[in-house]
């Protein structure tokens, strides 16, 4: 397939196209409001923060610090930590798909192989298990995954679009198959049981309220790492490969280098997210990382929509809820085909997401004026500026 | 590639494949070929599912993730229908085109929307194979299903030398994927359907501005490759039986196989399924639980060497 059908394909896809974050799209119309710090000098962290923040970023700051001390510890646990955790691995591969243009199927696979590592040399309920102690397991744990990362990465990047969705699935399966037949080392269909979060400075981090602010903590991370990452340099050149390979290399930039090393960077967030899930599962087993996982880190992705890094934190708890909950709706059994449906629903709808909806709604509500992120990089608009 | 690179090159690839080869038909001649035959008859299914699959990839540029459901689709309704007449013949007829009506319906419902937005439409058939696996095991419940082999082919061929006896049915599964290749090479060659399907590959731009009706083209294809993976699921019915997850296995087979024999060509998919086969069911008999391991490298060894598979061309 050619570069230009497949940016054609992107175009109309779920990838984002501001070489500005759209955040930054957004902000020159919000501040009708005059600046008090304009010509004092208070410091400067406060005159950024003036600048930056709005009522929202405020509301959300406080809600998600606050909530755990007013919601029950299974609310805390079950839904805010596992969105958080769940949605820290999709921030992955929103930064891989939304930025870097490469949907790959294979991040619950880089978490997993961390999980893995932990469950492997670290402790568990499995004899097999080294029993190494928590601080000499994490590096290895992160290396090795980020490792596992660049390989899927390099394998990829020597492809183009469509094909990375193929090949990166192949490989995810492949890892799922190998654990699932492997019991020298993967233990089988029996996984590691009883893989808990340490004991450090007193806490017991497994208990609701330290494991939540624990999640908290490195999804708010992670979630500023990638906002950093897409204004560097090598974030804007990431997105001028992902709009137009062939031009970039044309100026000089590696292709393959710079995508390698976005699977890398996207290897430590979903390494991050792996460890923490096994913690929170508590257990590692190969249907963690089978297929379903794998899509449905997919369907996280695309629910909550790929243009901004908050979309994938959005359509974790949106999954976590419709799985907590549809045991009310429905059977048990079909929540399979309620999350197909709504992710159905939601690529034939809204291919943004629920962030997509969202603008939409904006848009509608009257303040045509106020530029919404999603609409000043709409995908028509941007169809006039291809050759 | 000069002369020197490609003698390298087989005798890289062919140097351990050969000693390998004598060492294990020294040790155990029978298992060697009874193995052989296992990974061939394998290979002649992962054939049939896969042509289907590349055909709708090489044509549409439509990376059908549903794939897999279709072929349970194919499977559980050819066990239907089998159980039911008592027809071998029937099922097989009734899973293609139950999966062929399916994915007609696909095309012309939902993914005719969305032409030329190939990531869309990967993200809806990965939508669809959620929601088919499950309306599946609301219908036939986890249970395995396995249908029998037709009269004929019951029971074990017996006074073939060396190897002595082998399940008629496989060894028929040889002959089936042979016609079915030889089918649809007469079809992609000999008609004007064919014709039609071969120069869409080519350019589908061209081919609408000479004046033939694309979606017509697309509609047809699509459903004959749907049609191919029901039909494979009958086979695979008798062969593996039926289980959810099946769809798993076979669409990440149909994956593999046109990742290694280049998308969009069906002799690519004969020899990526071959491959696939002989290396997934030597590495079942002399290294149980790292056969996947065996089928990653060979993933690995086509991708670093050649990036668009073995009989992949260049976009």
């Amino acid at each position: 397939m050619s570069a230009a059908q497949w940016r054609k394909a992107m175009n109309s896809g779920t990838s984002i196209r501001a070489g500005v974050p759209a955040s930054a799209a957004a902000r020159p119309a919000q501040p009708a409001l005059v600046d008090p710090y304009a010509h004092s000098d208070a410091p400067q962290w406060l005159k950024f923060l003036w600048r930056r923040l709005s009522a929202r970023h405020v509301f959300v700051a406080a809600f998600v610090l606050l909530f755990p001390f007013f919601a029950t510890p299974f609310v805390t646990f079950q839904i805010g930590a596992q969105s958080l955790a769940l949605g820290l691995i999709a921030l992955s591969l929103t930064f891989l798909g939304g930025y870097g243009g490469m949907v790959s199927l294979a991040q619950m696979t880089v978490a997993g192989i961390a999980g893995y590592v932990m469950a492997i040399l670290g402790t568990s309920g499995t004899a097999l298990s080294l029993g190494w102690p928590w601080w000499v397991v994490l590096p290895f744990a992160f290396a090795i995954a980020v490792a596992s990362a660049v390989l899927i990465g390099w394998l990829s990047a020597r492809t183009e679009g469509i094909y990375t969705i193929m090949i990166t699935l192949a490989m995810g399966v492949a890892f799922y198959y190998l654990a699932l037949q492997n019991y020298d080392i993967f233990n089988g269909f029996q996984g590691f049981q009883r893989v808990a979060p340490p004991t450090v400075f007193g806490v017991n981090w497994r208990a609701p309220l330290p494991f939540y602010f624990l999640v908290l903590f490195w999804a708010l991370a992670g979630y500023f790492l990638v906002k950093h990452v897409i204004r560097t340099p090598f974030g804007i050149a990431l997105q001028g490969i992902r709009d137009n390979p062939r031009r970039m290399n044309a100026l000089g930039y590696s292709v393959v280098t710079h995508r390698v090393a976005a699977h890398a960077l996207a290897g430590v967030i979903a390494a991050t997210g792996g460890v923490l899930m096994v913690w929170y599962n508590g257990l590692i087993t190969p249907g963690s990382v089978s297929t379903s996982w794998l899509i449905n880190i997919l369907v996280i992705a695309v629910l909550g929509g790929m243009k901004h890094p908050i979309g994938p934190f959005l359509g974790a708890i949106a999954f976590v809820l419709l799985q907590t909950f549809a045991i009310d709706l429905i059977d048990r059994e079909r929540f399979n085909l309620l999350i197909g449906g709504v992710f159905l629903a939601i690529v034939l709808c809204s291919p943004d997401g629920l962030l997509g909806l969202w603008s939409r709604a904006k848009a509608r509500l009257g303040s045509g004026q106020a530029s919404s992120p999603m609409r000043s990089t709409h995908p028509d608009t941007n169809r006039r500026r291809q050759p | 590639m000069t002369k020197a690179q490609r003698l390298a090159l087989w005798i890289l690839v062919g140097g351990p494949i050969a000693v390998f080869s004598l060492w294990a038909m020294v040790d155990n001649t029978r298992l060697y070929f009874v193995t052989l035959l296992n990974g061939l008859t394998l290979g002649s299914l992962y054939f049939i599912v896969a042509s289907g699959f590349t055909l709708v990839f090489g044509l549409m540029r439509n990376v059908n993730l549903a794939h897999g459901s279709l072929y349970l689709l194919g499977g559980y309704v050819g066990f239907t229908v089998g159980e039911r007449t008592g027809w071998w013949i029937v099922a097989v007829a009734a899973g293609f085109a139950a999966a062929a009506l399916a994915g007609l319906l696909i095309q012309l419902l939902i993914l005719r929307r969305m032409q030329g937005q190939e990531l869309r439409q990967t993200l809806v058939t990965i939508g669809l194979s959620i929601m088919i696996a499950d309306v599946l095991i609301w219908a036939y419940t986890g249970q395995v299903h396995q249908l029998e082999a037709p009269g004929p082919l019951q029971g074990p061929l017996r006074g073939i030398p060396i190897i002595n006896a082998y399940s008629a049915f496989r060894l028929s599964l040889l002959a089936m994927g042979i016609a079915i290749g030889v089918g649809l090479w007469l079809l992609l060659n000999r008609t004007r359907v064919g014709m039609m399907i071969r120069a869409g590959v080519d350019d589908r731009g061209m081919l609408a501005a000479s004046g033939v009706n694309v979606n017509r083209v697309f509609a047809i294809t699509f459903a004959l490759g749907a049609g191919l993976a029901g039909l494979g699921g009958v086979i695979g019915a008798v062969e593996l039986s039926m289980v959810p997850g099946e769809d798993t296995r076979l669409l990440l087979a149909s994956l593999i196989v046109v990742i290694v024999g280049g998308m969009g060509s069906v002799v690519g998919a004969a020899i990526g399924a071959a491959i696939l086969g002989l290396a997934e069911t030597y590495g079942l008999a002399y290294a149980p639980t790292y056969s996947v391991v065996l089928t990653f490298v060979i993933l690995i060894l086509v991708l670093a060497f050649r990036p668009r598979g073995i009989m992949g061309k260049a976009a």
